[in-house]
Parts: C-alpha cells; structure tokens; sequence
C-alpha cells in the first residue's frame, strides 16, 4: 500500500502554523501502526512532539511512544558528541567541557555545522538501519532548505576534514528518491499556498531532496451542492427567516446567527478551493497532493494525531 | 460580509497587577481611549508571536489605524517576505527604502487621514552591508567583509541573525526620528524569545573569549596547552583550513567590535525604555496560544511593557452562546416539520424547474445544524484559551475571524477598528477632534502641525 511509508527518511515541513508537528506525528504513528520501526524526530526542540503524543519529553536518546515508535528531539551538541564516540572516535570525549562551552558559538559562526549535525544523525539513523522509516518533523519554510543543503554547501566551504569526509553519504541518502523525500504541509489558504509553492521551487533548486507530496491540511468538506446552497441562500431571506423564528419560537437574530455558522463553513471552503486549485495548478503533476480534513475541536494532542492519522491512511489508499 | 459581533460583552480587560484580582471589562469608549493613549504614548511597538497568527496583517492595521485616528507619521516596518502587506498599502514592491502609502488609497477607503503612513520591508543583505559600512574602520575592511562569502553564510542563514538585524534597523529608524511611531513586524523566530535576546547575544558574540582566541595567531594557538583540545577536535572536524578562514574571517569582523557592542546596548536599551511597548499577537488555537503565554511571562520577567494582547481570527461569540445553540439544536430536530412547512414557498429550481423536495430542504437544515455544532465546538475552546489569556491581566482585544486574507487599506482598516474595539463608522473616528502630535523633522526640532 502507502507509497509514502516504503520511505526511509520524510521531512515533514511547512510555513508556522500549518500543523506541520501533527502531520508530522500522525505519519509516524500510522508507520509504526503498519509494523515498521519507527522514529519520529523534531528538528527544533520546543516540545511540540511530546505535546502532540502527549507522551513527556523526548530527549535525543529517544522516548518509546509506543510498540515501534520512537520520538526524540534534535540537539546539535548531543549529536556532536555521539558522532565524536561512535564514528570519528575521538579520544578527547572524556573532557569535552570546554569544547562542549565552545561548540555553541563555532556553530553559529561556521555556517552549517547545525544543520549538518542535525541531518547527519538522521541519515546516519537510516544508513545504520536502525529503524524502517524516519520521520522529521522539520523546521518551517525558513530554515529548511538551509539544513538540507548544508551538506551541499559544506562541501564547497570545507575541503579537508571528518566533516567533509562525511558529506558525500549523507548527500548520497538525501538525494535518493527511493529512499528520501520532502512532505509539503499547507492549509488551503493564501499565504500557506504561496510558500509552500516557494518552498516547493526552493527544494528543487537548492537541495538534493525530492519532493514525495504536499499534505493540504484543514479542508473544508463540501456542504451543500449547487441545489442545496440554492435553498440555503434563501433561508437567510426575512420570509424565511421569520417561519424558522416563528416555528422555532426564538427570535430571529438567533436563527441568523445558527445560519452564520453554515455561511462560515461555505465562505471558507470556497476560499480554500481556490487556493487548492492554484497548489495542484502548479505542483508538477506527479507530486500527490493530500486532503486532510478540518479537525472541528481545533486541539491537539494524541486525539488529534490519531484522528489525522486515520484520515491520512485513507488518503493513501486511494 | 460581516460576521454577528460577540456578544460575550467587552473583550478587552483593564490591565491590572498580577493578583489583583477579577477583570474589569471596559466601556466601548474606554476600550479605544486606552489604545490611542498607548499608541499616542508609545514611539515604537514590536508586533511579536507564534508564526502563522497573522501578525503582519495586525503590525499593518495598527499602523494604518494609528495614522489614520491618531494623525502624525507613522511607519510599518515588516519583514515578511511576501508581497501581500505591501499590496494591501497599494505600493508594489516595498524595500528598505519607506514609501509613503498615498493619500488616494486612503481616499479609496473612504477617508481622509490626519496622519502619513509609510511602509518599509527589512531586507536583511541590505541592512547588514550597511551595518557593516557604519562600523567597519574603512572602506576597504568593510568591503573585504562584506564580499567574504563566511559573511554572506552567516547574515543570511542564520534566524538569529535575522532577529538582530530587525531589532537594529527599528533602532536606526527611532533614531533617525523621522517618524512619530514605528511599528514593527517581527522576523518568525525559532522562538519568539530570541528576539528580545537578539542585541545581547549579538555584544555576547563579540566579547566572548572564543572568538578572541580563534583570531590569535594559529602558531600561538597551537603552543597554547589549554586550547589545545578544543583545537584538535575542531580541527578533526572542521579541518585546519577551513579554521583559518574563519579566523580570517573574525580578524576582520573584530574591526568592527566596539560599534557593534555598543551599538547592541543601544538596541537592547532602547527596547526597555518606556516610549516602547510589546504587542502579543496570537490565535485562539492550542499550541500558538501556548507560545504567547510564554511569550507574556517572558516579557513580564524581562520588565518590557506589554500593551496589548491580540487575539487574532477569533470565532464570533454568538457560536458559542447557549441560547444559539438550543436554537441550532432544535433546528436539527425538527428539519423535517420545518422543511415542509419552508418547501412549499421556496422558489422552483432553475435547473430541474421544480420546487425543491422537502427532503432536500431538510438534508440543509441538517447540515446548518451539524456546521453549527462543529463551528460552537471550536468557539467553546476559543472563548476558554480566552479566559486563560485574558487571566494573564494584559489588555486583550479580539479580531473576529474573516475568511480570505486581508488585500486593501479598507480591510486593514477594517481589522484596526476591531483591535481599537469601537464600533464606530470609521468616518465619524475621524472627525472627532484630537490633536495631532507634534513631530520631529528630520533634523531634530519640533514641528507643530
């Protein structure tokens, strides 16, 4: 089934605000569901994955969530110091102190050393298979591209060194479509569109990862058809109204505001049809595009993961 | 189209100590005298919160509102990238540069302003280049940083880097003192936080000992028996030549140094001083609710004033109102009695040129049943982050939700009358009488107009 689960490595991302965490999540949570080893990993660690399985933190070791998921959270020193002992062993680890002090700042100065400790412990995870499929709730539209060209970029910037030595299988991991893709989260609205169509030129561009789909998220289902909104559109007349009112024995202005919220659920959906229709005109036709519904409660947590992730599994299947 | 008000009475509390006790809702005229009061007190007011809450619509609309009300010149500074704010003010293609926003945009929206609204984007290559030109010794050093491409990696790629450059250019505009009120829009920060922490990290960078230590001579690094570690680590890692550039590099960038910390202070002084305000911007969904919370308590801890509270595409009130929902209720119920009663009187079809069946008329009753269900499930949880926000004792305002995005002066007019909670035609507003701040010129004296 689910071409999206035979990846080995998703980055889920999207503008702020799209539910790029949850998407993030749900996929995972379906992945583990199918039977695959899962790890769910967030590339900024702010919390959002534990509060999305509800689950307490998810430190970089790693938090069983459940039978065959995993959730951590990224952290560039703990990476730093991993790939110190287990892969450029070196001897030095036991009083790493004042390295550890001055690590932070040669990473904000040398462009890309973040980025390339984030990436490289996620193709690391793949390339040792340790689990079956990874899954990156990635950082937004800004600095993403950053990350997943850093090893690109290093390349250029870096000659020599453990660093350098390491780019060409982590580009080698990243730049397998088989393997690695992008999942593109938006919600059916002007500026989500936009850059994720942004996004979506930029990762072809700048990075070596393939595009596997775009997520729209929150749609709208269609609530009446042509005849139905017809007859609704009449209902707000005074007439009427004033036989709902009557009938109903409330005043009118309640009746108006029970249909306001049916005008809502229209006006918001024609709006979204609109800039759905604009993603799909211009995403290349190959790259599926995904419906996820409106979640009504607007929470979030492990009721909406699940529920996303249902909707996501019949997505897939059609 | 227009959306019922909520009726959930004044949103907007009075700002009281932490512990003081309940809320008091204010009057509709209390509610704008206080936000004319903040705006005509405050010189500057940073826009900040979760991404995706709509800020850059808020930052816009307040800055138009206050010009158009308050009078005096007023500037947006915005740093979204997208084209929409400046399409909205009706000047295509916004750059460092401010553009005035013409008086006829305002003339479209159907009124005359007492003051000028400028708009500007923050364009980060631009910005740094010139800060550099400020501080660098001579030409030539600010040229070799500026063409080094450590330089472009860092001023580009880094968010951080972002958040100083937005906090400096306010800074030099305040300075400059050609605007009565600058309103900022603030850069998506990994976390809203580090842009308050921006100019102290930015004189942190500078004085810290590694970066002395990276800019010494690599032969006297490598004798250096304490560094010696780090060196072999780094050099493992890095290699030594791309070490070398760097330190190339930062030989160069500590030309810059004492300008740049004090300059820094200047910045992080200049958001505690007084003339400045924090304006939260949020939605009432779960996790950006969260984040301006934190956002809240952070400010309150660093002693920055907080002067609003934006709730931002809030469900009206009315969804969540119980008598509403026995009404939506029963509508359900009884769609079928309902139905036949309607069906007879409705127009026919065009299509099938028949009445519509009341089974059909029931089925929409239905469903504007079942959307009003759905629509009060989210408004109950909206109204309950709310009260938790509006619990924080910060002086909160709500803007209904509007579907499809804000695209002219009128809608970010629109938007400000809804933050300054008056109902009021936007024409009368403008009449009453206030008189306009007196300004700066460009050269520093007063100009009463």
């Amino acid at each position: 089934m689910a071409e999206l689960l035979s990846y080995k490595l998703l980055f889920v991302t999207g503008k702020g605000g799209v539910g790029k965490t949850t998407v993030a999540a749900a996929v995972a949570l379906l992945a583990s569901e199918h039977g695959l080893r899962t790890l769910v990993c967030e590339a900024e660690p702010k919390g959002d994955l534990a509060r999305a399985y509800e689950c307490g933190p998810t430190p970089f070791s790693g938090r069983r969530v459940s039978d065959g998921l995993v959730a951590m959270s990224m952290d560039t020193e703990a990476s730093l110091r991993e790939y110190l002992r287990v892969v450029a062993k070196v001897p030095t680890v036991g009083h790493i102190g004042p390295v550890a002090r001055a690590f932070d700042f040669v990473a904000t100065a040398a462009p890309g050393i973040r980025e390339i400790l984030t990436v490289g412990k996620l193709c690391f995870e793949v390339r040792e298979g340790h689990y079956d499929l990874v899954v990156v709730d990635a950082s937004s539209t800004g600095s993403v591209v950053g990350q997943l060209a850093a090893p690109t970029g290093i390349n250029e910037l870096i000659r020599v060194g453990v660093v350098r030595s390491q780019t060409d299988w982590i580009l080698e991991i990243l730049g397998d479509p088989v393997r690695t893709g992008a999942v593109l989260v938006t919600t059916p609205e002007e500026m989500p569109v936009t850059e994720a169509l942004d996004l979506a030129g930029r990762l072809a561009t700048e990075t070596p990862v393939h595009l596997a789909c775009v997520v729209a998220n929150r749609v709208l289902p269609e609530l009446f058809g042509r005849a139905e909104e017809q007859i609704f559109n009449e209902l707000s007349r005074p007439a009427r109204l004033e036989v709902l009112s009557k009938q109903l024995e409330v005043p009118r202005e309640l009746v108006e505001d029970v249909l306001a919220a049916a005008r809502l659920a229209v006006t918001v959906r024609r709006d979204g049809v609109a800039h759905l229709e604009r993603l799909r005109a211009e995403i290349a036709a190959e790259v599926p595009l995904l419906y996820l519904p409106y979640l009504f409660a607007r929470s979030h947590g492990l009721r909406a993961v699940r529920q996303v992730a249902r909707a996501l599994s019949e997505e897939l299947v059609t | 189209m227009s959306w019922p008000e909520p009726r959930r009475g004044a949103r907007l509390r009075a700002f009281q100590p932490a512990g003081a006790g309940r809320t008091v809702p204010l009057s509709a005229a209390e509610r704008t005298r206080h936000l004319e009061q903040l705006l005509a007190a405050k010189e500057i007011v940073v826009a900040c919160g979760p991404g995706g809450v709509g800020k850059t619509t808020i930052s816009a609309s307040l800055a138009a509102t206050a010009a158009a009300r308050l009078g005096g010149r007023v500037l947006v500074l915005t740093v979204d990238p997208a084209r929409r704010l400046a399409d909205a003010l009706g000047i295509g293609g916004l750059g460092n540069e401010a553009r005035r926003v013409p008086d006829e945009a305002f003339a479209e929206a159907g009124l005359r302003p007492k003051g000028e609204l400028y708009a500007a984007m923050l364009d980060m290559t631009e910005s740094w280049d010139a800060l550099v030109r400020r501080h660098a010794p001579d030409p030539a050093t600010a040229d070799e940083i500026v063409s080094n491409p450590l330089y472009r990696n860092i001023t580009r790629r880094f968010s951080q880097s972002h958040d100083y450059i937005a906090m400096e250019r306010l800074y030099e505009l305040h300075e400059q003192g050609d605007y009565d009120l600058l309103v900022v829009d603030t850069p998506p920060s990994l976390n809203a936080l580090d842009l308050l922490d921006a100019p102290g990290r930015m004189a942190e960078f500078f004085s810290s000992r590694l970066l002395r230590w990276l800019i010494v001579p690599y032969r006297s690094r490598l004798v250096n028996l304490a560094s010696r570690p780090f060196y072999q680590v780094a050099d493992r890692i890095l290699g030594s030549q791309f070490l070398e550039d760097l330190a190339g590099f930062f030989i160069l960038f500590q030309t810059m140094r004492d300008g740049f910390v004090a300059r820094a202070e200047a910045v992080n002084q200049l958001l505690r001083d007084v003339r400045t305000t924090f304006v939260v911007v949020t939605t009432l969904e779960a996790v950006p609710a969260v984040d301006a919370e934190q956002l809240i308590e952070s400010l309150r801890d660093r002693r920055l004033n907080l002067g609003l509270l934006v709730c931002n595409r809030v469900l009206p009130g009315s969804f969540s109102d119980p008598p509403v929902a026995r009404a939506a209720e029963a509508l359900g119920q009884c769609s079928g009695e309902l139905a036949d009663q309607l069906a007879g009187h409705l127009p026919l079809d065009k299509t099938s040129g028949s009445r519509p069946a009341p089974e059909m008329v029931a089925r929409v009753l239905n469903e504007v049943a079942r959307s009003f269900a759905n629509f009060r499930l989210v408004a109950t949880r909206e109204a309950e982050l709310l009260g938790e926000l509006s619990a924080a004792h910060e002086v909160t305002t709500s803007v209904p939700y509007h579907p499809g995005h804000v695209t002219d002066l009128r809608g970010l007019l629109e938007v400000g009358a809804k933050i300054w909670g008056d109902e009021d035609d936007l024409a009368v507003t403008v009449a009453s009488a206030r008189r306009p701040r007196a300004r700066r010129s460009p050269g520093g004296e007063e100009i009463d107009d």
